[in-house]
């Protein structure tokens, strides 16, 4: 199997807390792997460093066997990775149409257009069309986002990851904050992307973690636990220990 | 109708020119007409309109502020004196390009400072460079003038065709046609793929790169173009009093230039425009009435505005265009939906 996406020793610091530890992470091309552990184990973190929002004090990152390492955050969505927020990171001045349409034209690389309206290129108003629509968005397409109900915020948040035809896609708790008659939304679009997208999903919800990873990664105060398939993963002691632990303290 | 041409529709929906617009532009074409024993003030009017239209582009769309707007607006005024002065580019349309054309290096040079930190850096990097620019204007005063400026600049006609007159005509029509090419160059652009990036770093930079958009180089080139623009405000100042001194680098003109868009309002390109109207007219008003307090009324002014807060006082100023328009063009063409400021 070709490796999608891959860190080797990463290593993060805050002053003096260690929040990645010597994490050395494989996910395969086309995998649904999931990452997960308990609240404060460094998993947003991960993601920062795989994106670039943040710099690893040590380790490497490769996208697709190439060094990534030191690429801005832009270069690394350009080559094909993508992600979408654990809280929502949105322009709440702008539309629907405006933010995917964004997307769309930085990925065709017609972003930088200033001679040309928004809206004159048939192939991105297509593909905006076609966003708009699978993501339920078509009706408040014209509305500020900022305007828009949690659940339709959390769509477009993941349509505009989907925007950038990613071939790896992060997903930092796609379903977090979402009420529960809006979530089967979420799951339906999660579960129908592509199989050829690679998927890294960091969830809480041990429910959508189990019906949709093929492999699981536990991560704990930012050390690799375990990794193995789903139900490997759910027999370990060590695994349970920290849930256990943690939904004592949930409750 | 498909989908797809739906999307394209509803995304040209801003871009589209309303009634509105084209009443603004034919009202101050008619002033030209209406009002000839007031050419001067009305195309100094039409100069801080594009000043301000320059800071507009930056802070209005890309959320950089700066307090040293006037070092672009100097350098074109500079350069305008000079070539003209020194016979350099005697024809004055060129002679403008030219001038601009310097700023916009300078402003290509600074937007590498700019561009990094946060608000409160820039404003203090902005305004450092404009002091060194009158700094530098004042030691250099060999070629400058010194405290002087630039003394004996004398105009030649326009294309060679059309000399500048004593009563300033020739100034103000000349100023508004540069004035409205670089208002249609600035629609275009920020109705564009890029103008919509500009908006878009502005509301979340951090989404901004998530989406593969080159922030810094968006905001480099929206900054030179910037300069570009407040060159060209400058060399217009040059060319239509044919005095250039210290004062252009001024950090009251940067100044001047904030209150203008606070009261215009900034992000729909006319803010700059109506701000500059008002501006002047509030101080030509308090001026009259209280010669030594003009100052202090127009402070308060600043503070109704900004308690009052802005986006309510856009209402009014556009309420009567927009309630003509919506008469026409039904409910949801208005001339300008003013966004928040950051
Ligand atoms: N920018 C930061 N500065 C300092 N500490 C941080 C920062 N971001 C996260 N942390 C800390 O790092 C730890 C891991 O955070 P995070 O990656 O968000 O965890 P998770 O996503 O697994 O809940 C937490 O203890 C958090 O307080
Ligand atoms: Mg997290």
């Amino acid at each position: 199997m070709t490796i999608a996406l891959e860190t080797q020793n990463l290593e993060k610091q805050f002053g003096g807390l260690r929040v990645t530890r010597d994490l050395s992470l494989k996910v395969e091309q086309g995998a649904r792997h999931a990452l997960i552990g308990p609240n404060g184990a460094g998993k947003t973190t991960v993601i920062n460093q795989l994106t670039g929002v943040l710099k690893p004090n040590s380790g490497r990152i490769l996208l697709e066997g190439q060094d990534i390492t030191d690429l801005p955050v832009h270069k690394r969505v350009l080559r094909g990775l993508s992600r979408t927020f654990q809280i929502n990171q949105l322009y709440p001045d702008l539309t629907p149409l405006e933010t995917i349409g964004l997307a769309v034209s930085e990925r065709l690389g017609h972003g930088g257009d200033w001679w040309r309206r928004m809206g004159t290129r048939n192939d991105v108003n297509g593909e905006i069309a076609d966003l708009l629509s699978r993501f339920h968005l078509l009706d408040v397409m014209n509305e500020a986002t900022v305007t828009l109900p949690y659940g339709k915020q959390r769509l477009l948040e993941i349509a505009v990851a989907i925007a950038a035809k990613p071939r790896v896609l992060l997903l930092d708790e796609p379903a977090a904050g979402v009420p529960e008659s809006e979530r089967h939304d979420i799951l339906a679009v999660v579960g129908s992307l592509p199989r050829d997208v690679t998927v890294l999903l960091i969830e809480h919800d041990m429910d959508l973690v189990f019906s949709f990873a093929d492999r699981i990664s536990v991560l704990v105060s930012g050390a690799l636990l375990t990794e193995g398939p789903p139900e490997e993963v759910a027999r370990d002691p060590q695994v349970k220990a920290v849930y256990l632990g943690e939904e004592a303290v949930d409750v | 109708m498909s989908t797809a041409s739906d999307v394209g529709y509803h995304a040209q929906r801003q871009a589209r020119w309303h009634y509105g617009e084209i009443a603004f532009w034919l009202i101050v074409l008619a002033c030209g007409f209406a009002f000839p024993s007031r050419y001067l003030i009305m195309t100094d009017i039409l100069r801080l309109a594009l000043f301000a239209m320059s800071l507009d582009l930056i802070l209005g769309y890309a959320g950089i502020v700066s307090l040293g707007h006037a070092a672009f607006f100097g350098v074109g005024a500079y350069a305008a004196g000079l070539l003209a002065l020194h016979g350099i580019v005697k024809e004055p349309v060129l002679a403008l390009i030219v001038a601009g054309l310097a700023a916009m290096v300078l402003g290509f040079a600074t937007s590498f400072l700019v561009i990094r930190g946060v608000d409160l850096t820039r404003l203090m990097v902005t305004l450092g460079i404009a002091l060194l620019l009158e700094a530098l204007a004042e030691r250099f005063s060999n070629i400058t003038g010194g405290t002087d400026g630039l003394q004996g600049i004398e105009m030649q006609p326009i294309f060679g065709e059309i000399p500048f007159d004593m009563f300033g005509k020739t100034g103000f029509f000349y100023s508004l046609a540069v004035l409205f090419l670089l208002f249609l160059l600035a629609r275009r652009v920020v109705h564009s793929p890029f103008g919509l990036s500009l908006r878009a770093i502005k509301n979340n930079p951090l989404r901004a790169a998530a989406i593969g958009i080159p922030v810094n180089r968006r905001l480099i080139a929206i900054y030179t173009l910037a300069a570009f623009y407040a060159g060209i405000a400058g060399a217009l100042f040059t060319q239509t009093t044919a005095i250039a001194s210290l004062d252009v680098f001024a950090m009251e003109r940067s100044a001047d230039l904030m209150l203008v868009l606070v009261i215009g309002g900034t992000g729909y390109l006319y803010g700059g425009l109506i701000g500059a109207v008002i501006f002047r007219m509030l101080q030509e008003l308090f001026s009259t009435i209280t010669p030594q307090y003009w100052q202090f009324w127009i402070g308060l002014v600043l503070v109704v505005i900004v308690l009052v807060g802005r986006q309510r006082l856009h209402r009014w100023v556009l309420y009567v265009p927009n309630l003509i328009i919506r008469q026409i063009a039904g409910r949801k063409a208005i001339v300008a939906v003013p966004e928040s400021d950051s």
